[in-house]
């Protein structure tokens, strides 16, 4: 049997990639439009729909980013809304260790996968950002290369307190007066040099006893805390070759941890493009990447990789003759930073502007933003097929770049084609999301993140 | 509707508000853990026309004692986070407010902002939250980030007590402030989605909040752009003059607990004087009385279950809400001669779930509707709307305008 492929739908984020200003874009904020995309993505028979999370608006030169689409509601709050309107897909919340608590989250993960019959997922990020942390008591005063440490701690605390209730704790014996087979369950302690906490965890043991845990990150230390903690991994590897790569790289590191490749997912985030022939989604793709980089985006970009201001430039005009400024902060914040060579990147920028005679916008559609799958649905179907198959990729979550209406014509007319390749599921066949995904039951605790 | 028309409320906890309640629900003992429990409370409480629903919550688990964890195990222990519970519930609902509690002491106002603001974009406008204070020493080392000093419950008027109470209240007023700054800092019109210019937003409609106080300070603006009701409403449950103080400057709702109706209406006056005290502009606070119902046909079947529960519980049940026993007519008449008093309605705490508010739906609501001090359903809108309090201005609007 070939390989089952994994699909999650991301709703479209605040970033250039979502675009708002073309007719068909719906609300950021309107509840109908995560219903709209959760439903699509169940009637698709995806495995979860995942949001992402900002917890300050970005800004470019200290004012706030007006270019993209900006607010968006909490994250846990909208999953456990769309359990509500959901049956079987899974939810997936990123959610920063930075700023919360591991018995606070906890809790709330765990009560979202009650309600949620066991559907629920974590993406766990951590950041070292004072710019975020100002809108915190805590602060943003985590050293960065503790980031990994905070995140591993506390996967671990939290992985603790979900099982702190025994299995079957709540009897409900009426006759014999029994409630609970024990009194005060659901203790526990932990002393870290993160947290440093003991009591007793309120929550019941849920469905999945742990829910999922995904990790987002390609630097070593990152791929070592999927590969010890995670259930997925997210990754943006663009070729099959650097996807194998990828692939082989993060599986390999699993032994270690007594796992198996299976074990651990590799799920890179991709966009997509169709059209009735090649050439009409060759020119839809082009489209939509003139909508994602307005005249305005163009220019704003350019400035986050030379980090100074270049309002006064043409959009249309050269690129600028000097190199960027590394010397001072970055006049972009509340992004992660992208470029960790300016000056080398500038000047390949400058000699393909040059080579191809294109101005600042038409530089910038250019190098970035290209999207995924370009093609007719037999095409994408058979080339994301071929990726899974080849072992670049478990499956993918799915980028559209329209609210709500972004995936509706990948799931009429693509994942038909995967389900008569063999290599999607027609029917839902497990109740919980890491029995869809194929994950044996949550490893205890005890067992878990041992070098 | 009349002016005499009262606001009714319903406490939702566990399987209801007797610590013997499980040993007699029709619901099963792990049906709090479910979604399908709590759909189906709400549902009885629409179905009803009840104004709103609170759920409680804590950052500890339940006990017998004031604080730590006990050695009995014929209560119910554990709960889901309320917040949740209530998101869970708001598509399933097209009516009812949804109020539920969170801590101020040890959770991030902005998480807390964006949540409630969250609820309310889900609701169509029907989110409130009750702030409460965690003065337990078992839930800070649930967080370790601090200690909070031992109280002993009969001496609340000691000096380090009133110190202790004070703080804490202290610091729920700065996150009610900052959280309600939050709410007001988008301005109802700051996405333009202007394509000649390229703006998703006007930034001139946002604004930082740059909130400073004694434990923390947040920036701003909100990550939520401003909701139906731009204020959800805001809750406390209040017993002393403190709380009160609290409530008169940052709540919208306040749930107090007379024992008899010149007990309710001596509260009222002294929430209106608390009011004139403090400065409250705007619309009064909504006072609710609290009261543990527990509902039958007859006087005398009321008072056998009653005694059933407490013989079940080994003592006789007390609270710091009045308990009534009876018909839904005799409980009819007591929330009239209070609503007399001077309250403006009731948030009734059912003693058992769901037996005692399919009572109050089925019986005890008609018996108000005969009486003409309940609605017969909802006339349409937002929670605000619904008590008659208007939607205010973002703060920054007034301030820029």
């Amino acid at each position: 049997m070939p390989k089952q492929i994994i699909l999650a739908a991301h709703f479209p984020g605040v970033n250039n990639t979502t675009v708002w200003s073309d007719p068909a874009s719906g609300s950021q904020i309107d509840f109908s439009s995560f219903v709209h995309l959760a439903r699509t993505a169940e009637r698709g028979k995806f495995d979860f729909f995942f949001l992402a999370e900002g917890l300050r608006l970005r800004e470019q030169r200290g004012r706030i980013h007006d270019l993209d689409v900006v607010g968006r509601p909490d994250t846990l709050t909208v999953l456990a809304a769309l359990a509500a309107v959901t049956t079987h897909l899974g939810l997936a919340g990123t959610l920063n260790t930075t700023f919360r608590e591991p018995y606070e989250l906890a809790r709330q993960l765990a009560s979202l996968d009650h309600l949620s019959g066991g559907r629920a997922a974590w993406n766990v990020v951590t950041t070292s950002d004072a710019f975020t942390g100002e809108n915190f008591r805590r602060g943003g005063y985590l050293d960065r290369a503790l980031r990994y440490d905070r995140a591993a701690e506390f996967v671990r605390t939290a992985r603790q307190l979900w099982e702190s209730w025994p299995a079957e704790t709540i009897v409900g014996d009426r006759d014999a007066g029994r409630y609970v087979t024990e009194a005060a369950p659901g203790a526990f302690a932990h002393h870290g040099d993160q947290f440093d906490i003991a009591g007793h965890f309120t929550v019941p043991r849920s469905p999945q006893v742990h829910p999922v845990i995904l990790q987002a990150g390609d630097s070593p230390d990152g791929r070592e805390f999927a590969a010890s903690s995670a259930d997925a991994i997210f990754s943006r590897h663009g070729t099959l070759e650097d996807g194998q790569e990828f692939y082989r790289d993060v599986k390999s590191r699993l032994a270690r941890y007594g796992r198996q490749p299976d074990d651990l997912l590799v799920i890179p985030g991709v966009t997509f493009v169709l059209g009735d022939t090649d050439a009409e989604a060759q020119e839809r793709a082009h489209h939509i990447r003139r909508q994602q980089v307005s005249p305005q985006t163009a220019i704003l970009l350019l400035e986050q990789l030379w980090n100074q201001d270049l309002s006064g430039y043409d959009p249309d005009g050269p690129l600028p003759a000097e190199d960027p400024d590394v010397s001072g902060d970055a006049i972009s914040r509340g992004r992660a930073g992208m470029y960790p060579d300016p000056v080398g990147t500038a000047r390949q920028w400058r000699a393909l502007a040059e080579e191809k005679g294109l101005g600042i916008r038409d530089l910038i559609i250019e190098v970035t933003g290209r999207q995924s799958f370009v093609g007719t649905p037999q095409q994408v179907a058979e080339r994301m097929n071929h990726f899974v198959q080849s072992d670049a990729a478990d499956g993918f979550i799915l980028v559209p770049h329209l609210t709500p209406g972004g995936l509706d014509d990948f799931v009429d007319r693509v994942v038909p084609l995967l389900q008569e390749r063999g290599v999607f599921r027609t029917e839902y066949t497990g109740t919980t999301l890491r029995d869809n995904l194929g994950l044996g039951p949550a490893r205890p605790v005890s067992q878990v993140g041992a070098v | 509707m009349t002016e005499k028309s009262l606001h009714l409320a319903v406490a939702l906890d566990g399987l209801g508000w007797h610590p013997a309640a499980w040993r007699l629900s029709h619901a099963a003992a792990t049906a709090p853990l479910t979604a399908r429990y709590w759909t189906a409370l709400a549902g009885e409480a629409e179905h009803a026309a009840l104004d709103l629903l609170t759920i409680e919550d804590s950052l500890d688990l339940q006990s017998s004692r004031p604080d730590g964890p006990d050695d009995r195990v014929d209560e119910v222990r554990g709960r889901l986070d309320a917040v949740q519970i209530a998101s869970r519930l708001a598509p399933l609902t097209r009516h009812i407010g949804l109020i539920p509690t969170t801590s101020t002491t040890h959770t991030e106002p902005f998480h807390l902002s964006t949540a409630i603001a969250t609820l309310d974009h889900i609701s169509g406008g029907r989110a409130g939250w009750r702030p409460r204070v965690s003065a337990r020493r078992a839930e800070a080392g649930h967080f370790g980030r601090r200690d909070i000093p031992p109280l002993d419950l009969a001496r609340l008027d000691e000096p380090h007590a009133v110190r202790v109470v004070g703080d804490l209240f202290a610091e729920a007023a700065d996150s009610v402030e900052v959280v309600r700054r939050l709410w007001d800092s988008w301005q109802d019109d700051a996405v333009i989605r202007d394509v000649p210019t390229g703006r998703f937003v006007d930034r001139e409609r946002l604004h930082y909040i740059d909130f400073t106080g004694r434990w923390f300070s947040v920036k701003g603006p909100s990550i939520v752009p401003r909701s139906p009701q731009g204020q959800p409403l805001v809750a406390a449950l209040a017993h002393s003059s403190v709380p009160y103080a609290f409530a008169a400057r940052h709540a919208d709702i306040v749930f107090v607990t007379p024992t008899d109706p010149e007990h309710a209406a001596a509260i009222v006056a002294e929430v209106r004087a608390a009011e004139e005290t403090v400065g409250r502009a705007g619309a009064p606070l909504r006072v609710l009385a609290d009261l543990v119902v527990l509902l039958d046909e007859t006087p005398t079947l009321a008072r056998h279950r009653r005694t059933r529960l407490d013989d079940l519980h080994g003592a006789r049940f007390t609270s710091d809400a009045s308990i009534v026993t009876g018909t839904p007519g005799e409980v009819a008449d007591l929330l009239a001669a209070w609503h007399r008093a001077g309250v403006d309605g009731f948030r009734l705490r059912p003693a058992v779930l769901p037996d005692d508010l399919t009572a109050i739906t089925r019986a005890l609501v008609p018996a108000l509707r005969d009486r003409g001090l309940f609605r017969a359903g909802y006339p349409g809108g937002t929670l605000r709307d619904l008590l008659g309090l208007p939607r205010p201005a973002s703060r920054y609007a007034v301030a820029t305008a």
